[in-house]
């Protein structure tokens, strides 16, 4: 083995979105020497991509908003599975996370008064988000970025090297958390451009990866978004909840075939755009939920009065969250009444002025003239379903974004599990990676300064890393038994995941079709064992996506096996079979760990498979919290047990565990 | 349906190689309805060349990764749709000439973040706490479209100034970068002015300003539609003009700063 190139760092952050960016900033800023590693070039994370705002009750356009109605939202979109304390911290901290960032120099749109303007969004009460027209992850990302390059001015002026303090690795992968006995040693990476090793030794790591829609066919998501964090932490032994959530993001791109599923921002529905099937009839009022029965407008007249006045009229359903909105199009698609290319018409044209259009909704308008010749100023777009976001991820601690079981080990934004619970808020994910990434690394930094021993990763680790990311150059097969077998293609392969968890664990779920998945997954899995590579280390695609297959493949089966297990339906996870929501659910959070064996063993049964699940209860909600509720509304929510101890005046006590062995009977 | 129906093979010819050379290879790859040269070398990948290096992202015009030379004009993969080809057209893809081949269609931009890190930056105004700031959407809306920029580099990449000619790299930040300083100039609440640095002065004497002679290139090539050259550079060069040459605009400036401080 050549001489491997080790650094060392204070903290390493793995991901330059808005979570690792954050995180990285504020390690920075408590005195820790940090560095960011991303695959793409520093700039161009997914969160670029986010469209219509960032969510905090600053309370700009409408007074009454504050922290309390945001938490109540949010909970009530996550259809309270979400973990109560990280909602409560993200709710309280979101609107100081917004305002920082003008002070570094963030330019956001503005009210008539000079504050930062603030619209409205499906499931949010009150105009809520901070936005730059429909580019507001642009915003966040260019923000994030040149406040890094200006302490990075600093460290110049004052040690004489850009790179002194806080470095960032563009164009790198990690595939390995090293660890110290248990605790985090640093990271093994590789360098795209050269294909070259390194190792970043780090005793706190920040997992700040994204998503993982990757694995789906029609999604909203670039490809960086392989699971990687997910696949990680589940390596480095840390465990995973709330996989069977994903987020199907109601308005996607259909056509045409080549931009199927790029989104369709929620602000067109904002700020007026209105869902309509092929009859010409505004569909979402015939799905509106009994949860969400007196929130909702009843008539198209009252709905369209809301715009104008919020105080007396409901608001339109074409803002319910994401997950209602998902599956009604879903609905009208299969019942005939789609547009001509599978979707359903969203239209803004025959509800705003070309000019208003053209200023509130640029990227819309630009995009849609752009890849489909549609002029949204004259004409509906059509829209359906794309897989856009994971609510599940890794279980941290709500406090310090610490992950479970794995010292020295942290987690932020769209990785991190519990926050959204099974359904995220729009808006709520940039309000997240700001007030997370900020929370993980300042723990990541306080728990590095904490540790007098600096870790060493063993060379045998660094050894089974190297050799692990080199197969695919020896795919033929590394034992006697696929001696001489062809090497599998790894796009192939990524092909036909992508197909089979878009069919068979996609918006609708079945049983049968989530068993056929787990059985394609681990036929998948032992084929991918030998995924080859044409050509060498030097910026080779088609190695660094063999490499991204084992992540793609061991997140799809968490997201798989834990659907499975959940009978029923709530949020983003939707049964055919277990078409309601159950009250027992609510405080079960299912579990994925690595199973014993890992990666390396194949899967003989594909029943088994890579992961172990285990169910675990949710702490019960902190009763101030509650109280923020009517009774009856947490009644459609809370088990009978919860609302008994929520009324009992001695306090959260530990009801025993709701039990969930006969789920099936509570049709 | 039509997807099916409507497609065809198209000719794609295009640069492999890395720093040592290479040349242009000529492929035969299909075509369908709707889609941008970026699906195209996708196809090439997943089919004929699964090592054919190439940058991209979003796909949807927004990251600003997949910039290369489509038939010679700099422009980005996802937003360049088949159609504007004829059918029997050779369609020439190359990596971005004014940096240096990584291989096939990646270059090295680090010119452009080292750029970056020149251009002081945003100045917090003392005294305003978060939460505080107040602003116009009338005077925010001036830098607001320069930071439409997704930094794409194809305004850096078409720009004369640079493109043959790596002797001026050193002393010229490029379109994009100038018009970085233009944004901090106009940014409302930036106070920069009362620490002395005077953006605009640094834009002629430390940037080189002076370089562009307003040939609108990197106006074309934005796939933003800023207006470069029009809103950035040439108030940035006439009030470097004024600053420098005008006695009267330069006693002006001095006491209006001061009653700002004061």
């Amino acid at each position: 083995m050549t001489q491997l190139d080790r650094q060392e760092w204070d903290v390493v952050v793995v991901g330059a979105g808005g979570a690792g960016l954050r995180a990285a900033i504020e390690a920075r800023e408590q005195g820790m020497r940090t560095a960011v590693i991303c695959k793409s070039l520093f700039g161009k994370a997914h969160t670029v991509m986010a469209e219509g705002g960032i969510a905090a009750s600053m309370g700009n356009v409408n007074e009454g908003d504050n922290w309390q109605v945001h938490f109540r939202d949010t909970m009530r979109g996550g259809k309270f599975l979400n973990h109560w304390r990280m909602a409560e911290l993200h709710a309280r901290e979101a609107p100081q996370r917004v305002w920082e960032l003008e002070t570094w120099g963030a330019l956001f749109d503005r009210t008539p008064d000079g504050r930062i303007s603030q619209r409205n969004f499906g499931g949010h009460e009150y105009p809520r988000l901070a936005h730059v027209g429909d580019r507001t992850g642009l915003e966040l990302i260019r923000t994030l970025q040149q406040k890094i390059v200006s302490l990075q001015q600093e460290d110049e002026r004052e040690l004489g090297a850009y790179d002194a303090r806080l470095k960032v690795f563009q164009e790198c992968t990690v595939t390995r958390v090293l660890k110290d006995e248990n605790r985090v040693a640093g990271a093994f990476c590789y360098e795209r451009e050269s294909g070259r090793f390194f190792v970043l030794q780090a005793p706190s790591v920040v997992l700040a990866t994204g998503g993982i829609g990757k694995s789906f066919k029609v999604t909203s998501n670039s490809w960086e978004y392989t699971g990687d964090g997910h696949a990680l932490a589940l390596l480095a032994g840390a465990p995973l909840i709330n996989m069977e959530f994903v987020q199907f993001h109601p308005t996607g791109m259909v056509w045409p075939p080549s931009v199927k599923g790029i989104l369709v921002t929620e602000s067109v529905r904002g700020d007026g755009g209105v869902l309509r099937n092929s009859d010409g009839k505004r569909f979402m009022f015939d799905y509106i939920p009994d949860v969400f029965k007196e929130k909702y407008a009843q008539s198209e007249a009252e709905g369209d009065r809301w715009y104008e006045d919020p105080d007396h009229n409901r608001r339109p359903p074409e803002l319910l969250p994401r997950d209602e909105v998902a599956r009604a199009i879903n609905a009208e698609v299969k019942a005939g009444r789609g547009s001509p290319h599978g979707g359903v018409f969203l239209d803004v044209s025959t509800r705003m002025p070309a000019e208003v259009i053209r200023r509130r909704l640029p990227s819309m308008h630009h995009q849609f003239k752009e890849l489909a010749d549609v002029d949204i100023t004259a004409e509906a777009m059509e829209v359906g379903p794309t897989c856009h976001y994971v609510m599940g991820g890794v279980e941290v601690d709500p406090d310090t974004a610490a992950a479970t079981g794995v010292p020295g080990l942290f987690a932020a934004g769209e990785v991190a599990g519990g926050m959204h619970g099974s359904n995220r808020l729009g808006g709520n994910s940039l309000s997240d990676l700001l007030v997370f990434g900020r929370r993980a690394g300042l723990y990541a930094a306080e728990y590095a300064r904490s540790r007098t021993v600096r870790p060493t990763a063993d060379p045998l680790q660094l050894d089974a890393a190297e050799a692990e990311a080199l197969r695919p150059f020896s795919a033929e097969g590394p034992d006697a038994q696929h001696a001489g077998r062809p090497a599998e293609n790894p796009y192939t392969l990524h092909q036909e995941l992508q197909q089979s968890m878009n069919d068979l664990v996609g918006i609708i779920r079945r049983q049968g079709e989530m068993e056929e998945a787990l059985e394609r997954l681990a036929d998948l899995r032992v084929r991918a064992r030998r995924a080859g590579v044409e050509g060498h280390r030097q910026y080779n695609p088609g190695w660094h996506l063999a490499i991204d297959l084992r992540n793609m493949l061991l997140v799809s089966e968490c997201v798989a096996r834990a659907a499975l297990e959940r009978r029923e339906s709530r949020g983003g996870h939707t049964r055919d079979d277990y078409p309601e929501m159950d009250r027992r659910w609510r405080r079960i959070n299912l579990v994925c760990e690595l199973a014993d064996g890992g990666p390396d063993s194949p899967p003989q049964d594909p029943a088994t498979g890579q992961i172990r699940l285990t169910r675990r209860e949710t702490p019960p909600i902190r009763p101030d919290l509650l109280e923020l509720f009517e009774r009856d509304e947490l009644a459609k929510y809370l088990a009978e047990e919860e609302l008994a101890a929520e009324a009992a005046p001695s306090g959260p006590g530990a009801p025993a565990a709701g039990t969930t062995d006969d789920e099936e009977t509570s049709r | 349906m039509s997807a099916q129906s409507d497609a065809y093979k198209a000719h794609f010819r295009v640069w492999r190689g890395d720093a040592d050379g290479g040349g242009l290879e000529d492929f035969r790859v299909e075509v369908n309805d709707g889609e941008v040269v970026l699906d195209i070398i996708h196809r090439l990948q997943a089919t004929q060349v699964p090592d054919l290096a190439v940058r991209w992202n979003c796909k949807a015009g927004k990251c600003g990764s997949c910039s290369a030379e489509i038939n010679g004009r700099p422009r980005l993969m996802c937003m360049t749709r088949m159609s504007v080809f004829e059918r029997d057209e050779t369609v020439t893809v190359t990596p971005m000439r004014t940096f240096p081949v990584v291989r096939d269609l990646v270059t090295d931009v680090s010119f452009n973040y080292a750029k970056a890190r020149e251009i002081p930056s945003f100045v917090p105004p003392p005294g305003l706490a978060p939460g505080e700031y107040r602003m116009q959407q009338e005077d925010v809306g001036r830098s607001q479209e320069f930071r439409k920029c997704i930094e794409c580099f194809l305004c850096q990449d078409t720009c004369h100034v640079v493109r043959d000619h790596e002797e001026n790299k050193t002393a010229f930040a490029g379109p994009r970068f100038l018009m970085r300083i233009a944004e901090l100039d106009m940014h409302p609440l930036d106070a920069a002015p009362d620490t002395g640095l005077d953006r605009k002065r640094t834009a002629q004497e430390n940037h080189g300003l002076g370089h562009c002679n307003i040939t609108k290139c990197c106006t074309e090539v934005c796939p933003e539609h800023i207006r470069i050259t029009d809103n950035a550079l040439i108030p940035l060069k006439e009030r470097s003009v004024d600053r420098k040459y005008d006695p009267l605009v330069w006693l002006g400036s001095k006491i209006r700063r001061r009653n700002r401080t004061d």
